[in-house]
């Protein structure tokens, strides 16, 4: 119990000072690695508290996808130079304590329905559990997310198919002057095009392409 | 202290979420690192239903948090998508600078 309570600290202090990091960090690449070691110290807590799969999936989706699309667009845009000059801009804008007064407020209301939560634990139904506890975690959530969870599955297809197809057709662009093949072209050429029978006379020679 | 339970899985995800609007409301000049933010917003609320669901022992919580997952990586690969097209015909993703919806 004590290793699990060490544990959950370490990784929870991990993932909130790289939190803190991203947000106030000057250059956007040091921002896009905090990202990274957030993502990667909550699928730790992740695993530990049991979710393995989702602790992976995590680890692929995230580490391995969004966090690499976020470095190739900053590393593309080369925004890299361009500072988070967010301590300079406090005195003619009041957004800063605005924000500030929002996110305590909210912090507060969560904390606060975290306590009321645990001053009345019989608020949730436990009847129905469906945590087997003989199979992994990875099997009960394929037992049911393709039997009860089969539309929402396949609409979350659907999204990621739609976003793929906006991402490519928004930065699909024509460029002018560039070769390339036609393949209709080439292959609706017909021999009677391609080939033609000269007659050639006696000691003139023939002249191609007048 | 010693015994982790709910309320110290949640206070997390509260302490994150509320570094996300921060991160929101400080990063006024940089809109990828807001794009990050929000990032930071979605996995609290992934880390409130993963903990809901193992200490309710029900598995809806870890499900709609694979559909979080995608609604998210979706999410950050059309903005990034606007982001690039905008900085290719603008010149610029500096947030003050966006303002051509003005009129």
């Amino acid at each position: 119990m004590i290793a699990h309570a060490i544990f959950f600290y370490v990784f929870s202090i991990i993932a909130v000072v790289s939190a803190v990091m991203v947000t106030v960090s000057k250059n956007t690449v040091h921002s896009v690695f905090f990202l990274i070691l957030d993502f990667i110290s909550i699928s730790c807590l992740f695993i530990m508290i049991g979710a393995e799969f989702l602790g992976m999936i995590m680890l692929i989706v995230y580490v391995g996808a969004v966090a690499v699309l976020f470095l190739f667009v900053v590393m593309m845009l080369n925004v890299a130079q361009q500072k988070n000059q967010w301590f300079i801009s406090i005195e003619n804008s009041n957004h800063i304590p605005i924000g500030l007064l929002i996110s305590v407020i909210i912090f507060f209301e969560l904390i606060i329905v975290i306590g009321g939560w645990k001053y009345k634990p019989d608020l949730f139904d436990q009847g129905n559990l469906s945590i087997v506890n003989d199979v992994s975690n990875t099997h009960s959530l394929g037992m049911v997310l393709y039997t009860d969870y089969i539309h929402i599955f396949q609409i979350s297809g659907m999204i990621l198919l739609i976003a793929m197809i906006g991402a490519i057709v928004l930065t699909f662009r024509q460029r002018e002057g560039v070769k390339k093949q036609s393949y209709l072209k080439q292959i609706s050429r017909e021999r009677a095009e391609g080939v033609e029978v000269v007659e050639v006379a006696s000691n003139r020679g023939v002249k191609i392409d007048d | 202290m010693i015994e982790i339970g709910l309320g110290h899985y949640l206070t997390l995800g509260a302490v994150i979420f509320s570094i996300g609007i921060i991160g929101i409301f400080l990063n006024r000049k940089n809109i990828i690192v807001i794009l990050m933010s929000i990032e930071l917003i979605l996995l609290a609320v992934n880390i409130n239903l993963v903990s809901f669901s193992m200490y309710l022992g029900d598995l809806t919580g870890q499900v709609f948090t694979l559909f979080i997952l995608t609604v998210a990586a979706a999410e950050a690969a059309i903005g990034l998508a606007i982001i690039v097209v905008y900085y290719r015909n603008s010149g610029t993703i500096r947030v003050e600078e966006i303002d051509k919806l003005k009129g």
